[in-house]
């Protein structure tokens, strides 16, 4: 097993960080840790790394055992850390190289496998440029190539696309694809439910530490949520208030559930036709009948209010 | 408490593979470098030595600017070494988060911060051995005794390097550093006879350049550059060494609560 992760618990202090979270990585499965700003996704990254210890648990690195025997373990990992920490001083060939020695690789490999490195990164025409010269997604792509230098079976990656525009996003995700195709292993974190969605096999929703929702993407819509959504917006004519006010007073005829964000009400259910027809009728109303999909599922459990800290 | 006596999680060939990364940075501002670590403490001994030497009479029997000089290969030793644990050790620890990156590869906090202590000691000896070179080929002291010193100087490095990351463990800023500078370094320098001989100082200035580790590293260096032995040698390595392994052991607990905890 890739990474076994049982009852993990870490406190700073009095502040419970991480309450208890299990989950074990299957080999070859793409596997995405959900959660708000502060819901424990990069400390339980730190405890399975063993750069911390741990308050209470176990953790498993493959097959050894965290943190005692971590430093072993990471030989056999490779990590894509937030801010990529690739070395401003070095060329995009001697970030590689340098960090290759790390592993024990001899200079000569190494520099056998940069070209192989460099083609996964697209990066075949920066292979000499300072990394103080790419661009943000250039450097991400680096940084994955580097943690691909040892081979590893197994991939952790921190918000691999936060900060990245979308056609740089949609670059890292065919590079994560490609892994995936190729056998490894991937552990990823991320806010972006779509990317989760996309690119995860089984996701885990972490909130306030502790795991809320596991399974695969679809599994997890299913048991949480209806499975359509249509939400109302604009100005509802003949009447204050707009949508919201339009919800209050006739939502719940037609839908489970609905909730309001703003000026847009969100209308949860199965069946659709009898809603779509009456809001036909409701001039001035608009709407977007779209499938339920996981941030529904997000918002639905960990809530609309902000995270910021 | 434990974590100044966990065992060490070492092994030479990690620690050397952050030595050799330094080492790589290095080269491409060695020029630059090396003109820094010696121009400066030529342009004081020059200045100095000529300037006031004139003035003075022999200094413990030699000339002052033979007195200046053997002082001037421990500072600048230190110097070299302080600057580098405190300055880019700080940029490589905390700023470019180096350190962390290399941490993700199997290495332990020990191997980094060991790589990079012997990358410091060897900065320093860069240092102190360009001035050893020069005062030997000015005929100031014998290269035998400057190649024998060289041991002493890699020892001296150590102790600074060691001590030094002390306050890079501690360190908000690089603005951090002043208090290190100028509450330790330079009132070090004018206490431990680096420029002057103690003698006519009050007892207690005397006493304290015994108790602190550049009063030892220049009680062994000049006298081995100036006479080629030393009196209690034992005892100023052992000083030194002491400060070492001590510094350096707090820097690496406290070094430990800041990044790994």
């Amino acid at each position: 097993m890739p990474l076994i992760v049982e009852n993990l618990r870490k406190n700073y202090g009095d502040a419970e960080i991480v309450r208890g979270i299990s989950f074990a990585l299957q080999p070859g499965e793409c596997f995405a840790l959900l959660g708000p700003n502060g819901a424990g996704k990069t400390t339980t990254l730190r405890c399975v790394l063993g750069h911390t210890e741990l308050s209470s648990g176990h953790v498993e690195l493959c097959g050894l055992p965290v943190p005692e025997r971590a430093r072993e373990a990471r030989a056999r990992v490779g990590v894509v850390p937030q801010n990529d920490g690739l070395d401003p001083d070095f060329t995009v060939t001697e970030n590689l190289i340098v960090y290759s020695r790390y592993f024990g690789i001899p200079a000569s490999q190494a520099r056998a496998r940069v070209p192989s490195l460099l083609a996964f990164a697209g990066l075949e025409a920066k292979a000499n440029a300072r990394v103080t010269t790419l661009s943000g997604g250039m450097k991400r792509r680096l940084t994955m190539a580097r943690a691909l230098v040892a081979d590893p079976d197994l991939l952790i990656m921190d918000e691999p696309t936060t900060g990245l525009d979308p056609q740089a996003r949609h670059l890292i995700w065919e590079r994560l694809k490609g892994l995936v195709a190729r056998g490894k292993t991937l552990l990823l974190t991320t806010h972006f439910m779509d990317e989760a969605e996309r690119l995860a096999h089984r996701i885990a929703i972490l909130d306030r530490g502790q795991i809320i929702a596991l399974g695969t993407p679809r599994e997890v819509i299913a048991a949480h949520i209806e499975p359509q959504v249509v939400e109302v917006f604009g100005d509802w004519d003949g009447h204050e208030g707009g949508a919201a006010a339009w919800a209050r007073a006739h939502a719940l005829q037609f839908a489970g559930r609905f909730e309001t964000s703003g000026e847009t009400a969100f209308c949860y259910l199965s069946e659709v036709d009898l809603l779509l027809e009456h809001l036909k009728t409701q001039s001035g109303l608009r709407y977007l009948h779209r499938p339920a999909n996981l941030e529904d599922v997000f918002l639905k459990l960990t809530g609309r209010e902000l995270r910021d800290e | 408490m434990n974590e100044l006596f966990r065992p060490l999680d070492f092994s030479f060939a990690r620690a050397w593979s952050v030595w050799q990364r330094n080492l790589m940075v290095w080269r491409r501002l060695a020029i630059p470098s090396i003109m820094g670590n010696l121009a400066d403490p030529l342009i004081y001994l020059l200045g100095l030595g000529l300037g006031l030497g004139a003035l003075l009479p022999k200094v413990h029997g030699v000339s002052y600017i033979s007195f200046l000089a053997t002082g001037t290969v421990a500072f600048s030793t230190m110097n070299a070494a302080t600057f580098e644990a405190l300055y880019s050790g700080y940029a490589r620890a905390h700023e470019q988060k180096t350190w962390a990156a290399i941490m993700n590869a199997p290495l332990s906090l020990d191997d980094v911060m060991i790589g990079e202590l012997m990358w410091s000691a060897t900065k320093s000896l860069f240092s102190g051995g360009a001035i050893l070179i020069v005062i030997s080929a000015f005929g100031l002291v014998s290269p035998i005794h400057a190649l024998a010193a060289v041991p002493l100087v890699v020892l001296i490095g150590l102790c600074f390097a060691g001590i030094g990351y002390i306050a890079t463990a501690l360190a908000t800023g690089y603005d951090f550093f002043m208090y290190w500078l100028t509450l330790f370094i330079s009132p070090m320098a004018m206490l431990c006879g680096v420029f002057f001989p103690l003698e006519q100082l009050p007892a207690f200035v005397r006493g304290a350049a015994s108790i602190l580790p550049l009063g030892h590293a220049i009680n062994a260096v000049r006298p081995l550059l100036l006479q080629g032995e030393v009196p209690l040698l034992w005892l100023h390595v052992l000083v030194l060494l002491a400060y070492t392994v001590v510094g350096f052991g707090i820097a690496r607990a406290l070094m430990r609560r800041r990044l790994l905890s």
